[in-house]
């Protein structure tokens, strides 16, 4: 994070961009000169090292036989995972925790396909992640060849760009620069299709510095008349709220947005990408709003009249329905992507830039506060009336709310959550209090259920990397996401990592189910598993920690008992298969309409 | 959240304990709030209910300079059918300079939607520039006809008024190409259709801005190496 931030800049600071980590000179690691080559393959490795890759996760395979040979004598360690889609939310989640583009790797065919799923989450999340992929050889590209599979074509929707490498003489530049486009200005997956003759053919060209293609580096700062008159909305605003997006953890703007939201008294939301990105502990944060949003966020978006929204792209589950998402508010969209600013959500008040930056800008552009203190009492009357609570009957099963909160408690600010998708998710963002950046990592556009074990693995991985060995890695799954992805567990034990993993197991798709109860008369279809096995004998079997948890006074032993095994550890949880997750804004309505209890619906 | 919630003080609860916040059941439901009487219409523009109404689209010439590399045409058509853009054509051709394409496009959207169209073009690596063509733009296309021949003399008098040039002539069918604006073209189908009318091949219009306004913003036409005088 940068630490730029603790006092407001000037305007027209025009010093060298600092938004992407690329073009810090003093980086020893970054963008060293790469060695010699004698193949493609090589070429594209050297390219690798010297753009600054130190992590590489995939699976093996006829075509990307030749980029695995080379990867042999490299200093990037690969880890190798059991399935292609874990090796891309592996690298997905990597890449989030490191602040790195993180690096997957695949085989033509299913190898590729099977990595789709991960590229299409990196895609609606904005991550940084390469993806190579082998490829039959190009004299047989089109003949439906063993394996063959249209690489680019499937994935040109979810790729920021994805190329097909053409000779071995150029791979490694088409590598290199795939790397630095996934991180340039918005972040986004790229993929590079490596046809087998173009990796084994013999090159001597060692690859150049890698540089993102022309015209994809964007200016980080915003057009400073409109920052100015962005001032002016701000300093006249009675109800003023910051939204603070995933753009602003992938700009590492939370320390500019702490200084903006704290210099001028403005209450703060968040997304759900954007958690961590302000501390959830401070007095002016109203945490994250949308659908499963705390009902005082979903509240001060509602009935603000300056909405100062910066690296968001006003995603539906945030706004439910258009027509009444902040109906009273001048809005202040501050993006790096131009084609996001009124996609969605008009902006009357464009900033196209850098999160960091353009903050910084406002932050010196601003005269004088805002006058909110009535608005920020009100905010606080919110939190006083919506809390986030649960009700814990002694008749009812063990709540996963506790079990949330018990992990939260047992561990340190820096640790790492990751999630699958449904309701296990929802409640380890809402019963979790997130001080810092790039330690919630989810999947949110896509709602990829199993993204939480591999993600574990990446997370870990990268924190290691980091020299951050300290750091707990905590998965909280569904019972759902964790059947869909569990084989990664096998990784884990053979890597040696240590993460926790606690299976919030309530025997069903438990959000279907929480739908089907509330819109569909109750009527279970696929949705009700009847049968699971046992996740803490199955864990054993891996060769990680199991353990079994069915009662309130066997939760916080468990958890002492996970967090303190070095390696693996995996907590079976049998939590009450009723338990809602709420408040719930319904899909389409209005936020500030937000059923706080299920007969509110 | 956990930050205020009972029990922290240093030692770990084992068990829930009681919680003087008002549980979920217990806040005030949709019905005991206020909400604001703002609202926004489909595009996200705040709107007041009554008077304003939804934009109307309208028809516009999108022109984009591209490069002209493996599967750009895929990029820009896959783009428009995936974000539900409503385009009536789509044209392609070479332009001045060596590797550059241009594409033009014509669209039927919202100011919002022409807006959208353009941004989303811009990111796509292999488009250098793109951008609605301002003011009058001339724009023309280029018909193939294939009509019944029975009556030759007329068919001919007809492609004469509409400036056609007759491309094939047999005993069944005569192959008229005609070229001009929609409303031209529109307008000689429309006598053409008495002959009957066998098959037609139609490009879609192509467009360029007039006088010396660049077509593509940015475009700088006659630099960039472009061939420009008869010597090359």
């Amino acid at each position: 994070m940068s630490d730029t931030a603790a006092q407001p800049r000037s305007d027209g600071d025009e010093s060298a961009d600092s938004s992407t980590a690329t073009d810090d000179p003093t980086d020893p690691d970054e963008n060293q000169t790469a060695g010699p080559v004698s193949t493609g393959a090589e070429s594209v490795v050297a390219a690798l090292e010297a753009a600054g890759a130190k992590t590489a996760f995939g699976v093996q395979g006829g075509a990307i036989m030749p980029v695995y040979d080379a990867l042999y004598d490299s200093s990037i360690r690969h880890v190798t995972m059991a399935h292609e889609q874990g090796a891309a939310h592996a690298a997905d989640a990597y890449g989030v925790v490191a602040g790195e583009p993180g690096l997957c790797m695949a085989t033509s065919g299913p190898g590729a396909t099977n990595l789709v799923t991960g590229i299409a989450d990196a895609d609606m999340d904005s991550d940084a992640m390469l993806a190579l992929t082998g490829q039959v050889p190009t004299e047989f590209v089109g003949n439906d060849a063993f394996q063959e599979t249209d690489t680019v074509g499937v994935t040109r929707p979810i790729t920021k760009h994805n190329y097909f490498a053409g000779g071995a003489d150029t791979v490694g530049d088409t590598v290199g620069e795939a790397f630095e486009l996934s991180r340039a200005g918005r972040p986004g997956p790229t993929l590079v299709d490596l046809p087998k003759d173009v990796t084994q053919d013999e090159t001597d060209r060692t690859p150049g510095p890698a540089t993102p293609p022309a015209g994809t580096d964007p200016d980080p700062n915003a057009d400073p008349e409109a920052v100015e008159e962005a001032a002016r909305a701000i300093e006249a605003a009675e109800r003023p709220v910051c939204l603070f997006g995933g753009g602003v953890i992938k700009a590492d703007a939370s320390a500019e947005a702490r200084t903006f939201a704290r210099s001028y008294g403005i209450p703060v939301t968040t997304t759900m990408p954007g958690i961590g990105s302000f501390p959830e502990d401070d007095d002016l944060c109203l945490s994250w709003g949308g659908m499963h949003g705390t009902g005082y966020a979903n509240l001060a978006i509602t009935h603000t009249d300056c909405l100062i929204a910066v690296g968001t792209r006003f995603d539906d589950r945030l706004t439910g329905g258009i027509d009444t998402f902040a109906p009273e508010a001048e809005v202040i969209h501050v993006d790096i992507d131009p084609a996001e600013i009124s996609k969605n959500v008009h902006a009357d008040y464009p900033l196209v830039g850098d999160a960091g930056r353009v903050l910084d800008q406002l932050t010196a552009a601003v005269r004088d506060a805002p006058d909110a203190e009535a608005w920020r009492d009100r905010c606080e009357e919110w939190k006083e009336t919506y809390p986030m609570t649960y009700a814990t009957p002694d008749d009812e099963p063990l709540k996963p709310q506790f079990v949330v909160e018990a992990f939260d408690e047992a561990t340190d600010d820096d640790t790492v959550v990751t999630t699958g998708v449904g309701q296990h998710q929802m409640w380890a963002s809402q019963f979790w209090t997130y001080t810092e950046p790039r330690t919630w990592v989810s999947s949110h556009g896509l709602g990829t259920m199993g993204y939480g074990v591999p993600a574990a693995v990446g997370a870990r991985v990268a924190a290691d990397t980091m020299g951050e060995e300290d750091r707990d890695v905590v998965c909280f799954d569904g019972d759902g996401s964790f059947l869909m992805t569990m084989q990664e567990l096998s990784v884990a034990v053979r890597e040696e990592l240590d993460i926790t993993i606690a299976v919030l197991n309530n025997e069903y798709i438990g959000m279907v189910r929480q739908w089907q109860d509330a819109f569909y008369e109750g009527r279970h279809m696929a949705s009700d598993y009847t049968w699971m096995p046992e996740f803490d004998k199955l864990a054993e079997a891996f060769g990680a920690l199991g353990l079994r948890v069915d009662d309130y006074d066997e939760v916080a032993p468990a958890v002492e008992e996970a967090l303190e095994y070095e390696g693996p550890a995996v907590i079976d949880f049998h939590v009450d298969p009723e338990e809602n997750v709420l408040p719930m804004v319904p899909s389409g309505g209005a936020n500030g309409k937000f059923a706080a209890a299920e007969d509110q619906l | 959240m956990s930050g205020d919630a009972p029990g922290v003080d240093g030692e770990s609860r084992t068990t829930p304990e009681a919680d003087s916040r008002p549980l979920p059941g217990e806040q005030p439901g949709p019905e005991e709030r206020e909400h604001p009487a703002g609202r926004r219409n489909l595009e996200g523009i705040r709107i007041d209910p009554v008077v304003e109404a939804e934009q109307e689209s309208r028809r516009a010439v999108i022109s984009a300079l591209v490069e002209d590399e493996p599967g750009v045409l895929a990029r820009v058509s896959g783009l428009v059918s995936r974000r539900q853009f409503n385009i009536e054509s789509l044209t392609v051709g070479p332009t001045t300079v060596d590797g550059h394409s241009r594409i033009t496009m014509v669209v039927e959207e919202t100011d919002s939607g022409i807006d959208q169209i353009e941004k989303q073009m811009a990111k796509l690596k292999p488009v250098i520039s793109v951008g609605e063509v301002a003011g009058d733009a001339v724009t023309s296309e280029l018909v193939l006809l294939k009509v019944e021949a029975d009556d030759p003399a007329a068919v001919h008098a007809v492609s004469e008024m509409y400036d056609g040039r007759t491309v094939d002539a047999g005993p069944e069918t005569i192959t008229v190409e005609l070229t001009g604006d929609k409303r031209s073209i529109d307008d000689a189908l429309g006598a053409f259709d008495r002959f009957g009318i066998v098959e037609i091949a139609r490009t879609g219009p192509t467009a360029l801005a007039r006088g010396n306004t660049p077509t593509a913003p940015g475009e700088k036409p006659g630099t960039a190496g472009e061939p420009t005088t008869h010597d090359d």
